[in-house]
């Protein structure tokens, strides 16, 4: 007997153990994968204030990453005879009280700030939407274990832990990338900046693995993703086809939101003295460092700080435009 | 009842967060090594004394059912470093103190002028004044506080000399309490704006206006005190940015408070200090951010907890 509704998959019952191994992939792959993003970048266009930030933060980039190269001095270069300048000719931004070229170290300065928030952003997402999923996925009882964790983990104020945690593993890690042969090519890192990583990758995943987990339930309840589960798709491939690039948008703008929270808690750890590690230097432990010295030599503090609070504000404006044409549907902030 | 249940649920999240606190930070300080009289010129014989006075010879998790027995008594042990032998409980009461004072002049004065000026943004959205609240609520919250501070001293104090540059005089109070307003302030008016935006376009309004209410009477009426419903969960978090804004300010400016006794405490290594200021300050906000929760719960019952 063959119903009519049956036409549109060419099998009948009884028939399901005969079809190809790869015959879910046929009828239940995703085709419009590129409308999405070109629609996005489309939103993302027409947005001003996101354009500009993204050309600031282009020229930053920039900036960071060609400044040291052209640079005459290096970033831990003493200049004898040429401490404590305003900014100049010779130097630009001015030098430090150890003759050090300001320009130079603010570069470098931007490169670990960029890093940290990038690198953050990265580890970020990584745990969060692996955790997130998982839980999605599993549902009942571990999805409601993995979630009462992350809710403990969200409701600790993660500033004070994170101070306390960068405290104590300071002293180890250092000893440990000092020490042990398997980690020395960690040490051009600097234990501080690792440390930070570690830190940041503790708490700050609980906000990503919220939402990809809210979006995983969603999507599980989608017709076609049934669909394809019905067909017999391996659960890796689930995840892979169905539900990796449905969060993907969700998941860039929470990363892209990411970044300028971690360089500001960075800047926030240097003032409190516990930032990357000397002499490495990042926009926050340069302007931390110009505190002292705020009266007589403000210009040290005028460059880093003008650098950080824009790097900031450019990638929380994109951040915002990235939001909006990612997820036209829920244009909330 | 349903609404008891998940008020009762709230409260137990918050007491495994604190407890989870309490041991993180406790347990973490102790992997630290050495102890806090390595410092001192003592012979081994007195050092022996101290730490048997302390009771750190015993076994850690002896220690650790010592300190939360104390804990519960108020007692947060002593200082061993910054103010060799005074009870910690009293040195965060003493400062505490002080840290309100500002806090909460700080906090009036980010709700008096975040939440107004959000509301203006987003009832003239897209027009200039909603662009200029945008563009200065952007800036507000990527300037990290110290450098504020700086910059509020170097103009208003150094330059200008019409604040004084330390906090006691008259007039000292105002600037730490602009550089623990300036972010919250902006918070808010992101919040207020987004809260505002998301009730214009619900469909009661325009049922409202329909029946041939006024604009003024939907706005005013229906608008603003849905959309100021949510920004009660904001003030939980707003306390933490204050009281991590203290840190900051505090210091910059020498303000006797909490917060400069906490970045004392973290230069000197002064571990026991650090451990009763983070357990002090984390029990602040997890009961903040509590009374919030059920605060809006009770308002708008609809709200799942989380």
């Amino acid at each position: 007997m063959k119903n009519i509704l049956s036409l549109q998959l060419p099998v009948e019952k009884g028939d399901y153990d005969k079809l190809p191994a790869d015959f879910y992939k046929t009828q239940t792959s995703q085709t419009d994968e590129i409308g999405f993003w070109r629609s996005s970048w489309r939103r993302l266009r027409e947005n001003k204030i996101a354009m500009v930030s993204l050309v600031i933060i282009l020229a930053i980039i920039v900036f960071a990453v060609l400044g040291p190269i052209l640079s005459p001095y290096s970033y831990d270069q003493q200049v004898h005879g040429d401490e404590n300048l305003w900014p100049c000719l010779k130097h630009p931004f001015g030098t430090d009280r150890l003759g050090r070229d300001l320009m130079v170290r603010c570069m470098t300065g931007t490169r670990i700030s960029l890093l940290v928030g990038v690198v953050s952003a990265i580890i970020v997402m990584i745990i969060g939407s692996i955790y997130g999923a998982i839980s999605g996925l599993l549902g009942g009882k571990a999805d409601t274990i993995m979630m009462r964790i992350v809710d403990i983990i969200y409701s600790v104020p993660e500033i004070l832990l994170i101070v306390v945690i960068k405290l104590v593993i300071d002293q180890p890690l250092t000893n440990l990338v000092d020490n042990v042969p398997f980690f020395h090519p960690l040490q051009k890192l600097g234990s501080g900046l690792i440390a930070i990583f570690i830190v940041y990758g503790c708490l700050y995943w609980v906000g990503m693995a919220r939402i990809v987990r809210g979006q995983v339930l969603q999507l599980k309840e989608m017709e076609y993703v049934t669909a394809s589960d019905a067909l017999g798709a391996p659960n890796g491939w689930l995840i892979r086809q169905h539900l990796l690039p449905n969060c993907m948008g969700q998941i860039i703008a929470t990363m892209m939101m990411q970044i300028p929270s971690a360089i500001f808690t960075e800047a926030f750890l240097s003032f409190l003295g516990i930032g990357v590690s000397a002499p490495m230097a990042s926009l926050g432990s340069l302007t931390s460092e110009a505190l002292s010295g705020i009266n007589r030599a403000p210009y040290r503090m005028l460059f880093p700080a003008v650098l950080i609070s824009l790097i900031i504000l450019a990638f929380n404006l994109f951040g915002d435009g990235l939001r909006d044409a990612l997820d036209p549907k829920m244009k909330k902030r | 009842m349903a609404m008891f249940e998940k008020i009762l649920k709230r409260v137990l999240l918050a007491a495994v967060s604190l407890f989870a606190i309490i041991t993180i930070t406790f347990f973490l300080m102790n992997i630290i090594p050495g102890d806090p009289f390595m410092s001192e010129k003592a012979t081994e014989e007195t050092r022996a004394i101290l730490i048997a006075k302390y009771g750190l010879d015993k076994p850690l998790i002896v220690q650790y059912g010592r300190y939360l027995q104390n804990l519960f008594h108020g007692d947060m042990g002593t200082s061993y470093v910054l103010q060799k032998g005074r009870a910690i409980s009293t040195i965060v009461t003493e400062s505490f103190a002080v840290s309100v004072r500002l806090g909460l002049k700080a906090l009036i004065a980010a709700i008096l002028i975040g939440v107004p000026l959000g509301c203006i943004a987003g009832l003239f959205k897209g027009k200039a004044a909603d662009g200029a609240i945008r563009v200065i609520s952007a800036i507000g919250i990527s300037i990290p506080g110290y450098v504020l501070a700086a910059v509020l001293m170097l103009v208003l104090a150094v330059n200008l000399k019409a604040l004084p540059v330390s906090y006691g005089k008259p007039g000292g109070e105002v600037m730490p309490i602009i550089v623990l307003a300036v972010y919250p302030t902006c918070y808010l008016m992101r919040l207020t704006r987004a809260s505002i935006l998301e009730v214009l376009g619900q469909d009661y309004l325009k049922t409202e206006r329909a029946r041939g209410m006024g604009e003024g009477r939907v706005i005013f009426i229906h608008a603003l005190k849905n959309s100021l419903i949510p920004i009660i969960t904001y003030l939980g978090p707003l306390t933490a940015s204050i009281l991590t804004g203290g840190f900051v300010a505090e210091s910059v400016f020498n303000v006797p408070g909490l917060g400069r006794y906490f970045v004392n405490a973290i230069s000197a290594r002064d571990y026991t200090l650090i451990m009763g200021v983070t357990v002090f300050y984390a029990a602040l906000i997890i009961t903040m951010n509590l009374i919030c929760d059920i605060l809006y719960q009770v308002v708008d019952p609809r709200i799942q907890m989380a």
